[in-house]
């Protein structure tokens, strides 16, 4: 019987290591492709110390670091849009509804005001500008009982206000345009170790953590009413999730840049491959938003080379359709939304 | 023996009071039914029983224990609830079921085998058995009904609280909820619910409470409340009886 309460499992692990091989096999694509070519056996030798070329140097500090960014950010972004939309129960939310990427926006571009332009601080600026934006949508959930609705209108009134202090900033010092443009569009061409151990040390944790909270966020689902009656705490809760969920937008924005995209369109396609389990959703989300990102970036070095497309020019090209393909498949899909 | 007590409780939301006092007792292994018109404070009566709403005056006793202070999963092992307005949440039957194992679970929250057999059997006792892989956004209101109470029977609580079980059912299918209804009573589960239809309640419930303006108008049992023309004065709609060979018959005197 436990099989028949599982059923799709077979066809979620079928999915999950399928997946996984084809990120794996993005993740070698972009280790290998670009302006100079890399043979999979010289990113072998390379990756056991056997060779010191200048292959090895544009391995390890340029592609390296620039894959596993868009691995992480990826898995990040998608997996805290997945979060939002099943505990604010609106299949629109996504880590920017709640404001997550204004307040990072406005950490990067304070920054830039300031003339503050190294990468680290500005990372570390848009990840204090995320968190702060967290902080503020904790204490006006708890003040307002966490309810769904609240929290969303809460976050686009957030977001408006943080939009407006950001462009109010930019009208008046043009440099700062300038100079906060590459974040605002988003991309991987700056990231180095230093930027990305801070954040992928909280995106590894927040994953583990919500990973380990699958069915709390599954009875969250119910509704506010009959989760309550199945004894979940909803509000404690919701608070937990958004935070987690905040904290991953936050870490990936802080060194990739506003790619908001993802985390609206994975999620909606994974939900027509796996259904709304949170225990197989969140999983399989990591993966595809990895791989998904990756191979955006990995096409916008190539499309135009020796010129690079921001990703996230191309992430919305690529995803904007494919979005509303699906949108147009599923009319009349879901008879209680 | 008494399952359910309440004791002069005040309660509501904010700073506007809903129940003014309330005092009412719900036996064991019985079916008490609410009735009132529309604010009479039925649900939020259900709602502070649950602990969801904050009493501001008196207590109220689940199995002898004061639900306040009483920890969610404490409150939801000892009842099981079905809102009024549900969620059609986009996972399957069967987990929905299993969801009904949740307050047993200790942190990291897995479910088990013994989680597994309770939700099979759970749905085996509502006929559902071989829904387990379906997801709920393809079933009937019915059907969907019967989800939700093989949740609350998986739930293994001995108080069973519905407000208002049977609005989205049309009228065979309300006829089959009210038998259900009497074999989990049977079974010794103890009922406490809102129904609107007043003669569904007057044939199903052991005991009715009439609440009015937030207030305990009538608690007995239907011929009692009858009698003392509660359903008249809240209402103001007669209910005749007929004495058949299958039991008392409820219908609206028309005049």
């Amino acid at each position: 019987m436990e099989k028949a309460f599982g059923a799709g499992r077979r066809r979620f692990r079928c999915l999950l290591w399928g997946g996984l091989g084809v990120c794996g096999a993005i993740a070698v694509l972009s280790l290998c492709l670009g302006n100079i070519v890399l043979a999979p056996k010289e990113l072998f030798d390379i990756l056991v110390g056997r060779s010191q070329g200048v292959g090895r140097s544009i391995l390890l500090y340029a592609r390296l670091p620039r894959t596993l960014g868009a691995l992480l950010a990826g898995a990040a972004l998608s997996v805290s849009g997945a979060v939002l939309q099943n505990i604010l129960a609106n299949k629109l939310a996504s880590p920017g509804i709640i404001g997550v990427n204004a307040g990072a926006g406005l950490g990067v571009t304070v920054c830039c005001a300031l003339g503050i332009l190294s990468g680290i601080r500005v990372s570390l600026a848009a990840f204090g500008g995320s968190l702060a934006t967290v902080l503020i949508i904790f204490f006006f959930s708890r003040r307002t009982g966490a309810s769904k609705t609240t929290v969303i209108l809460g976050g686009v009134a957030l977001n408006s206000i943080l939009n407006a202090i950001c462009e109010s900033i930019t009208v008046l010092d043009t440099d700062v345009a300038m100079l906060s443009i590459d974040f605002r569009v988003g991309g991987f061409s700056s990231v180095s170790y230093l930027r990305l151990a801070p954040a992928a040390g909280i995106i590894l944790l927040a994953l583990a953590a919500l990973f380990t909270l699958c069915n709390e966020l599954d009875v969250a689902g119910l509704g506010d009413e009959a989760a309550r009656g199945v004894g979940l705490d909803v509000g404690k809760y919701r608070m937990i999730f958004l935070a987690l969920a905040a904290l991953l937008a936050g870490a990936a924005v802080s060194f990739a840049g506003l790619l908001g995209f993802v985390g609206l369109i994975v999620p909606h396609f994974v939900r027509r491959l796996t259904g709304n389990e949170s225990g197989r959703l969140l999983p399989l989300c990591a993966v595809s938003g990895a791989g998904f990102v990756t191979l955006c970036d990995t096409g916008s070095r190539l499309i135009f080379a020796p010129y690079e497309l921001p990703v996230g020019i191309l992430m919305s090209v690529i995803g904007g359709p494919v979005f509303l393909y699906l949108l147009m498949r599923q009319k009349g899909g879901h008879r209680n939304n | 023996m008494n399952t359910i007590e309440l004791e002069n409780v005040y309660a509501g939301y904010g700073k506007s009071e809903i129940l003014h006092g309330v005092d009412l007792e719900v036996p064991a292994g019985k079916i008490t039914t609410l009735i009132g018109s529309n604010g009479s404070g039925k649900s939020t009566l259900l709602r502070a029983v649950l602990g969801l709403v904050p009493l501001s005056g008196g207590d109220i006793r689940l199995e002898g224990a004061s639900v306040r202070g009483m920890s969610r999963a404490e409150l939801a092992r000892r009842a099981a609830y079905l809102p009024q307005g549900k969620n059609v949440p986009d996972i399957s039957a069967g987990r929905m079921v299993l969801h009904g194992r949740f307050p047993y679970l200790e942190y990291p929250r897995r479910y088990g085998p013994r989680d597994y057999a309770v939700a099979e059997e759970a749905m085996g006792q509502m006929g559902i058995g071989d829904l387990a892989g379906r997801p709920m956004a393809q079933l009937s209101g019915g059907m969907r009904q019967k989800v939700y109470i093989a949740m609350a029977l998986a739930q293994q609580a001995p108080v069973i609280i519905m407000d208002e079980p049977t609005t989205y059912l049309d009228m065979g299918q309300q006829l089959r909820f009210g038998k259900m209804v009497r074999e989990l009573a049977q079974e010794g589960k103890t009922i406490l619910m809102v129904l609107h239809d007043i003669l569904l309640a007057l044939k199903l419930s052991d005991r009715i409470a009439a609440l009015e303006e937030g207030k305990i108008a009538g608690c007995g049992a239907p011929e009692e409340i009858l009698g003392a023309g509660v359903v008249e004065r809240l209402y103001g709609v007669r209910v005749g009886t007929l004495e058949t060979d299958r039991g008392i018959q409820y219908y609206y005197d028309m005049g």
